[in-house]
């Protein structure tokens, strides 16, 4: 357990190097930056016009499909990935068990493609 | 180890921080932000557990995939704050009754602790540590053989989620038209093309070029 946990330590000196750095980054321009404010200068600006609405409208419900479509292959993907690692050690039923999962979802992907739900329009 | 205890009280401290931030934030796309945030803590309490595979499922599928799949119905949902600030008299008994239900069951939980504190200890050990075997080789030996049922019932109801996400949202529209790779790949200068014969010196337009036209719509 131990000597797992150890092994993550790069890890969090990476992470604290990058924490480091981005947040040295962010807040340099506010301490060091030269700042004289404007009206026109602090306005929006964004191709010359002013914001028409708020950005959070109702969009799309087929974002959504191709989202939960994504999630499902991506669980997929997952359970790959022990089945990899202990390959040897499932054996041949496991190599079944593994054939017929992906069997089903295979299904799954030919009835999506016929469907279209894989085109925009 | 002082380190780990230093970063469980971290994590500890700051999944339930962002998980109160969840439910206190105005805004509903802050709140999944910090659902995000408590995702990522989850998965470090996970890692000081040495449950390795687990955490990284968590950040690949709940932050990866779960948490933009919350955006998009916090997005498409269209929250519209007056509205359920005026429900809230209204709902509030049944939200203090699932809260009820809900302490009750972690008091429960946390009883176990006293009553039988052996349970605790077996619980907090998800797998056994054995030498030379990581987390993910001893999940892969138990998953595809001794749970193989489980396992294809995972696989079916990831289909039934597939087919049900179609069926509920896939609405075509009419009329458009669609690239048939097919078609386009066998056609040929034969069948692309056809060479019309042209009257010299009169104004007849071949019939079939006239057929080829859209008809105008009838009134208008």
């Amino acid at each position: 357990m131990q000597k797992l946990l150890a092994e993550y330590l790069p890890l969090i000196v990476f992470l604290g190097v990058g924490l480091f750095i981005g947040l040295a980054l962010l807040v340099a321009p506010f301490i060091v930056a030269y700042s004289k404010p404007d009206p026109e200068k602090v306005s929006a600006y964004e191709c010359g016009f002013a914001a028409f609405d708020d950005a959070r409208m109702k969009f799309d419900v087929r974002f959504y499909l191709v989202a939960i479509l994504f999630i499902i292959f991506d669980l997929e993907v997952a359970f790959l990935f022990p089945w990899a690692a202990a390959f040897k050690e499932a054996g041949l039923y496991g190599f079944w068990a593994m054939m017929t999962f992906l069997g089903v979802l295979t299904i799954g992907f030919i009835y999506e493609w016929k469907k279209g739900a894989l085109e925009w329009d | 180890m002082w380190l780990a205890d230093v970063f469980f009280y971290l994590f500890a401290v700051l999944a339930v921080a962002s998980g109160a931030m969840v439910i206190m934030a105005k805004n509903p796309v802050h709140a999944v932000l910090f659902l995000i945030l408590a995702f990522f803590n989850a998965a470090g309490l996970f890692v000081l557990l040495g449950a390795e595979f687990l955490a990284m499922l968590l950040v690949i599928v709940y932050v990866g995939a779960v948490a933009v799949l919350f955006l998009f119905v916090v997005m498409m949902l269209d929250v519209d704050f007056a509205e359920l600030r005026a429900g809230f008299i209204k709902n509030a008994p049944l939200g203090l009754l699932i809260a009820g239900i809900v302490l009750a069951e972690l008091i429960m939980v946390l009883g176990f602790r006293l009553v039988k504190p052996t349970t605790l200890a077996k619980a907090t050990v998800p797998i056994s540590t054995v030498a030379g075997i990581d987390n993910t080789t001893a999940l892969g030996r138990v998953i595809y053989t001794q749970y193989a049922y489980y396992f294809e019932a995972a696989g079916l109801i990831l289909f039934v989620a597939m087919i049900g996400a179609i069926v509920l949202t896939l609405r075509h529209k009419e009329g458009v038209r669609r690239q048939s790779i097919a078609a386009q790949v066998a056609r040929n200068p034969k069948t692309a093309m056809e060479v019309v014969k042209v009257p010299s010196g009169g104004f007849t337009v071949p019939d079939k070029v006239v057929d080829n036209k859209p008809k105008e719509k009838v009134g208008a």
